[in-house]
Order: C-alpha cells, then sequence, then structure tokens
C-alpha cells in the first residue's frame, strides 16, 4: 500500500463511520448537520441516489435527486463528510444504470424505479 | 532566519476536519533530511546550511559527492540544496530534521519544478483569448493577435508574451499553509498543490512575507535519539 493510500485508510479509520451498502437508484435519507448561528440541528434529505463517484474511498461522492415543491433539486454529499451526521436506506431500487442522470429529463410516472423485492446484501468482505 | 527543508512530493488528498471542512492537502515527506555541511562567513563569505534527502546507492554516486558525504559522516543523499541562515541558526553537521520543524497553521513557501508543458500556444502559455471563432478567421483561431505596433517601434519588445516551452521551470508556491504534521513518518501536509509531479523533489521555507508564528523551533527541529543511533553505523560504514 502506498503513502497516500495508507494516509486515507488511517482517516477513514478514525472517522469511524460506517456508510451502509447503498448504489444508484436507491432511496436513501441523509441526516446533514446544519449550523444556524450557534445553534446545531440535523437536517433530513431525503431522495434518490443517482450517482456514487469516486469509489468508496475518502474521495468518494454521491449524489441525491429530489422533487421539492415541484422542482427538482440535487445534492452531491461527500461519503465521509464530518456534516453528515445518518445516512440511512430508505428504499431498494431496481436500474440498470449506474448513473441515473435521465431521471433529471423525466417527470411523474415514467421518473419512478421499481423496487427490488429480493434484495441480498453483499458479504462483509466487499463493503 | 531559519533553514528551510529538502521534501518529497508523495502526492494529494484531502482531509475531513471536525467542523465539517474538508481540506486538499498535499503530502511532502522529509526523507532522512541531514545536514550535509555548513557555510560560513570566513570560510566562505555567507551562512548557509547544505541539507541532503533521500538514499543514494554509493556506487552511483561521484567520487567526489562520496568523499563529500563521508566527511559529514552521513549516508550518500539523494538530492542535496543550499539554504542561507543566520549565523545563529547554523545546526550541526550530520543532524537530522524531522517534520515538527513547521507548525500547524504555519504559512510556507514551497518551491520545485514545474511539470513540463512542451512547446505551448500563447492561449495555454499567457491565458490569451485567442481569435474569434467566426467573422471570417481562418486556421487561425488559437493564435495570438498583434505583436506590436508599425514601423515606428519596428521591432517586437523584449519579453513579448508569445508561444514557447512551458513548464519545467523552478516555482515557488507562497503562503501555502501547513494543515498538518507527522514527526514519525516525516511527514508534513501542506493545503493546496504545489509545483512538481508526484516523486518529485520540492524544498519547503518559511513565508517570506508572513511573521514567523511562537514557538516554531530554532535553530530546527531535530531528530535527537535517531541521530544518536545512526551516525555509529554510518561510521562503520565509512
Amino acid at each position: 500500500m502506498n503513502l497516500i493510500a495508507q494516509i486515507e485508510a488511517e482517516q477513514i479509520a478514525a472517522l469511524g463511520k460506517t456508510i451502509p451498502d447503498f448504489k444508484a437508484g436507491d432511496t436513501i435519507r441523509v441526516g446533514y448537520k446544519v449550523t444556524e448561528g450557534t445553534r446545531s440541528r440535523v437536517q433530513m434529505y431525503e431522495g434518490v441516489c443517482i450517482s456514487r463517484k469516486n469509489g468508496s474511498g475518502i474521495a468518494g461522492s454521491f449524489t441525491v435527486r429530489k422533487i421539492s415543491f415541484g422542482e427538482g433539486v440535487e445534492r452531491v454529499f461527500p461519503l465521509y463528510s464530518t456534516n453528515i451526521d445518518s445516512i440511512t436506506v430508505v428504499r431498494r431500487g431496481k436500474v440498470r444504470r449506474a448513473k441515473l442522470y435521465y431521471l433529471r429529463d423525466r417527470r411523474g410516472k415514467s421518473a419512478r424505479i421499481s423496487e427490488v423485492t429480493n434484495y441480498k446484501p453483499k458479504s462483509d468482505a466487499a463493503v | 532566519m531559519r533553514s528551510g527543508v529538502i521534501a518529497k512530493k508523495m502526492g494529494m488528498t484531502r482531509l475531513f476536519m471536525e467542523d465539517g471542512r474538508q481540506v486538499p492537502v498535499t503530502v511532502l515527506l522529509l526523507d532522512s533530511l541531514q545536514v550535509v555541511a555548513q557555510r560560513t562567513a570566513d570560510k566562505d563569505g555567507y551562512t548557509a546550511v547544505q541539507l541532503g534527502a533521500g538514499t543514494a546507492k554509493a556506487k552511483r554516486t561521484s567520487q567526489a559527492m562520496r568523499g563529500h558525504f563521508a566527511r559529514a559522516n552521513v549516508a550518500p543523499k539523494r538530492k542535496v540544496a543550499e539554504f542561507r541562515v543566520s549565523p545563529e541558526n547554523l545546526i550541526p553537521v550530520g543532524s537530522e530534521i524531522s517534520a515538527e520543524h513547521y507548525l500547524a497553521g504555519q504559512k510556507v513557501d514551497v518551491s520545485g519544478i514545474s511539470i513540463g508543458k512542451g512547446y505551448a500556444g500563447a492561449m495555454k502559455r499567457h491565458n490569451f483569448g485567442g481569435l474569434r471563432a467566426s467573422h471570417g478567421v481562418s486556421v487561425s483561431h488559437r493564435s495570438h493577435g498583434s505583436t506590436g505596433q508599425c514601423q515606428d517601434p519596428g521591432k517586437v519588445f523584449k519579453g513579448k508574451k508569445m508561444a514557447g516551452h512551458m513548464g519545467a521551470a523552478r516555482i515557488t508556491t507562497q503562503n501555502l499553509e501547513v494543515v498538518r504534521t507527522d514527526a514519525d513518518r516525516g511527514l508534513i501536509m501542506v493545503k493546496g498543490a504545489v509545483p512538481g509531479s508526484k516523486g518529485g523533489w520540492v524544498t519547503i521555507k518559511d513565508a517570506v512575507k508572513r511573521k514567523l508564528p511562537d514557538g516554531v523551533p530554532f535553530p530546527a527541529a531535530l531528530k535527537m535519539a535517531a541521530a544518536v543511533q545512526e551516525t555509529p553505523a554510518e561510521g562503520g560504514e565509512a
């Protein structure tokens, strides 16, 4: 393992986060820490994960899309951000693409994703 | 004025801070960085320390340099550089400098040889705008425009920005923040990018445009235990 990979592995261990197994198409709920003045609270953001980028390492990120008051909203979260309080998978989606950017052009019925009914978690080695 | 250090650029990564910030950092490694020689006012007319970093194979080091390293009682070094210091900040020959030489939060200047770009046009080299995509422009969309006036100067002025060789030059990036240091592994993490490619040598100095923070070690942060252990081993070698 080279030095940079070693530093990144150490940092992931130090952050002590458990990232659930999720991929594009899954509906996820992200608890994001928001600081308003001196008070900080956790804001929930729920939507469809439409892409996972740069692997599952320290540089990884994911995009969550939701329709908010009739307007499409997308947010990109770094996987290991210290501002993320929790990530929970709400629903497993059945999709055939890694990046669901086609959802941007769709509305309503055609933007639905069917649910995976026979989801099996990966073995621990893969996570 | 205290000494700088020679470091090896290992690559870039990011650090997540407690307050939610993420900081892009370049990881720089101090690889067996030792003082090889001193320059003094009586002998050389100026005061400086000569540092050496990395490890070179003895058989690939020239006879002259082998003699130079043997006199300092250090193993042959891959990279050697001098740093001007004030006379009270001279460091004894053979002592090894540790990464605690810099404090977290301190600003530093980092110099290195930038990545070579070859022969580059004016748009890439000097951020020129190029010519228009239409309105009669043919073939020369990425060219520079006029290079001067008419018969009156009758020449192109010296220093005119034009196409030419870009990169592979010594570049100093000023006021980079030291985010973290790791003395055990000899790592210095600096916010942002530094010149050069991975595996290249850079020199780090205290920022010339900032005041030195309180508590920086003078003349340098030295590896005490390591220096004691290493000296006899090298004595046997020489």
